[in-house]
């Protein structure tokens, strides 16, 4: 399905003094899409969205909202809505006042705004709270009132800045699934900065890892997750390990990596690699398997269980291979809960081995 | 609208609370009744006594001094000269107060602090020769007349009129409009605006239905504070107003201590109904400006 662009950044460029804050992005956000811009602080996520919102200006490079190019037009004349960090709901003004904020400015008239209000706050399921002040709210109906506010002027693009940063975790989970349900039933681009990788893994259609101003891979969740296309997106989303070696040899689907120690093991190379390039193998530890008896498999190596992590749902083994390397390896604790036996001691002697499909071949 | 939380106190605990209340508030209540309230209290009287034929006060109960008030166009005059000034000073010192303290807040803190100073060093100068400075400066061949002059134009007569009063009024009191401005100024949170331009407002829009209506306490506090002293004051207008320029504060002297004979009953009668006036006036602005923004 092929959609039409919602927002497209074309080597959209944000310099402060010489530090370049945005680096040459270019990115096709598509209707209806829930994109989200994922990295550490500092990334350059927020800047780019205080670009498409208006706020700050690109010192090069277009970005055309619905076909049109607005780097120069001033955020309000935009139409893009944000939901800030801090809400930034007005405070000398009720929820009501808040919501209908926008629709003054458009002039929509005053019958029209109080069934739009009324509409925005059935939405967000805050029907009674009109008259109260944001300050009489918890933090949670604070965020619902600011995506309603943001919401009720149908902008063609809702920005969000972090906007579950600075509630708790039970309620940021509720959110998460609340924030899609919206999306979904509004049907407007959502595009949403965060740095926290489970949020954006959870809501997002498409999800940017970004770093140092770029955009380091743009894909679905599970393309970022399972099919990471650098070593450094295979770190910052989840955990994995790295095994650092040089190509060897390519065998069909398979590329042959020989570790430091001699050792060749094969993998999937997630870009062309050059014979003897220096690369490293990525391994998530949950793709890993160990166990007593060893497998006919050629990357199976011995090991000895080294620490023991038993969280409940999993258990979370580091081994040490005979050949010196330590690997982070996840089991689920699906056995009998009978079976004393089921769970690996420390010092014990197993083997680890995985499916060839699940190691990534990165540049190193 | 606090919440008292109502905790049973032992009648012992009660007793010392009490005490430590009255030893708290002693010396405030002596000081206040001594200098405030007594004082206050001698002018009321005064104000229904009779003028002695040499100026003194005649015990005597009478009407006389209010009857004056109500009948003269002076008083009158005089009374809305005062409002007008002090209404005038109040809003010009809010229309250069307002952008100054705004850049003070968005400038670096190292230059905030600098401007900060700035706005304080005039205190630590008598004000009364700071005013004997703007006579200087405004003066026939003072040095706005001669750059003028230097420049081509004809010289202005500047001093004494009206305007320089304004002008000394508006110098004397900036300070105290612009630094509750600052107060107010500092904790708004500026991602509001930012809310404000995303939600369609233009600059205008902006400022007068987010930014103003968050920082009204401060305006309210510096318009008081610049408004009351200078309806009262004499002083600026007497050396800058070249004794031509009557507010109430000029009236007020010259019924205390210049005019022969003095007339004590009259001057209290005159100083009271304008307490009264003040009162009421900031009592109505008060309201109608903070009601808006709790």
């Amino acid at each position: 399905m092929t959609k039409a662009s919602a927002v497209v950044l074309d080597s959209v460029t944000k310099r402060f003094g010489n530090v370049t804050a945005v680096d040459a992005i270019s990115v096709d956000i598509r209707d209806g899409e829930f994109f989200s811009m994922l990295g550490p602080s500092g990334c350059g996520k927020t800047t780019t969205l205080r670009m498409i919102a208006g706020f700050e200006f690109p010192t090069s490079g277009v970005i055309s909202l619905g076909g049109i190019h607005v780097e120069r037009i001033p955020a309000h004349q935009r139409n893009v809505n944000t939901v800030f960090q801090s809400y930034a709901l007005f405070p000398h003004l009720s929820v009501n006042e808040n919501i209908a904020f926008g629709l003054q400015m458009q002039k929509v008239n005053k019958s029209d705004i109080t069934t739009r209000v009324a509409e925005a706050l059935a939405m967000v399921q805050l029907t009674g709270y009109g008259e109260r002040r944001p300050k009489q709210l918890s933090g949670g109906q604070q965020q619902r009132v600011a995506l309603a506010r943001a919401l009720v002027n149908h902008p063609k693009v809702l920005l969000l800045d972090e906007p579950l940063g600075a509630l708790d975790l039970k309620l940021r989970k509720e959110m998460q699934i609340e924030l899609k349900r919206l999306q979904q039933e509004v049907g407007i681009t959502f595009i949403y900065v965060t740095h926290d990788q489970e949020e954006a893994l959870t809501m997002s259609d498409r999800i940017a890892v970004m770093h140092a101003g770029k955009m380091l891979q743009i894909g679905s969740p599970t393309e970022i997750y399972e099919r990471p296309a650098s070593r450094y997106v295979a770190d910052f989303i989840g955990e994995a390990n790295f095994l650092d070696g040089h190509v060897t040899a390519v065998d069909g689907n398979y590329t042959f990596v020989t570790l430091a120690n001699g050792i060749s093991l094969p993998g999937i190379a997630q870009q062309a690699v050059a014979a003897a390039q220096a690369v490293t193998i990525a391994i998530r530890p949950e793709k890993l398997r160990l166990t007593v008896q060893p497998t006919d498999q050629m990357q199976c190596l011995p090991a000895t269980v080294e620490r023991v992590l038993y969280i409940g749902s999993d258990t979370r083994l580091t081994v040490l291979l005979d050949n010196g390397a330590h690997l982070d390896v996840w089991e689920q604790n699906n056995r009998s809960t009978l079976d004393r036996d089921a769970y690996w001691q420390k010092g014990e002697r197993g083997h680890v081995w995985w499916n060839p499909d699940n190691a990534l071949i990165l540049p190193a | 609208m606090s919440m008292v939380p109502s905790v049973e106190v032992p009648p012992g605990q009660r007793q010392s609370r009490t005490r430590s209340l009255i030893a708290l508030l002693t010396p405030g209540v002596l000081w206040l009744g001594l200098f405030f309230v007594l004082p206050l209290l001698i002018v009321v009287v005064y104000s229904f006594a009779t003028n002695g034929p040499t100026g003194g006060v005649v015990w005597k109960f009478s009407l006389d001094a209010y009857r004056v008030l109500w009948g003269k166009d002076l008083f009158y005059n005089a009374y809305i000269r005062s409002l007008v000034i002090g209404v005038q000073s109040t809003v010009i010192c809010a229309l250069i107060g307002y952008p100054l303290a705004l850049h003070m807040v968005l400038a670096p803190p190292a230059r905030r602090n600098v401007l900060l100073f700035l706005i304080l060093i005039p205190f630590w100068t008598n004000f009364l020769v700071r005013t004997y400075a703007w006579m200087l400066l405004l003066s026939n061949n003072g040095l706005i007349n001669s750059l003028l002059v230097t420049l081509g134009f004809a010289k202005q007569l500047l001093y004494p009129s009206e305007g320089a009063v304004l002008v000394g009024l508006v110098y004397g009191n900036l300070p105290f409009m612009v630094l509750p401005l600052y107060a107010s100024l500092a904790r708004f949170d500026f991602t509001l605006m930012e809310a404000g331009s995303d939600l369609g407002a233009t600059v205008v829009q902006r400022f007068l239905r987010i930014m103003l209506p968050l920082t009204a306490p401060g305006l309210v506090a510096g318009s008081v504070l610049v408004f009351i002293p200078t309806v009262g004051q004499f002083v600026v207008s007497d050396l800058l107003g070249g004794a031509k320029v009557d507010m109430l504060g000029n009236l007020l002297q010259r019924l205390f201590t210049k005019s022969n004979p003095p007339n004590w009953p009259l001057g209290s009668a005159l100083a009271l109904v304008f307490m009264a006036l003040l009162t009421v006036m900031v009592v109505i602005y008060f309201r109608t400006t903070t009601e808006e923004d709790r």
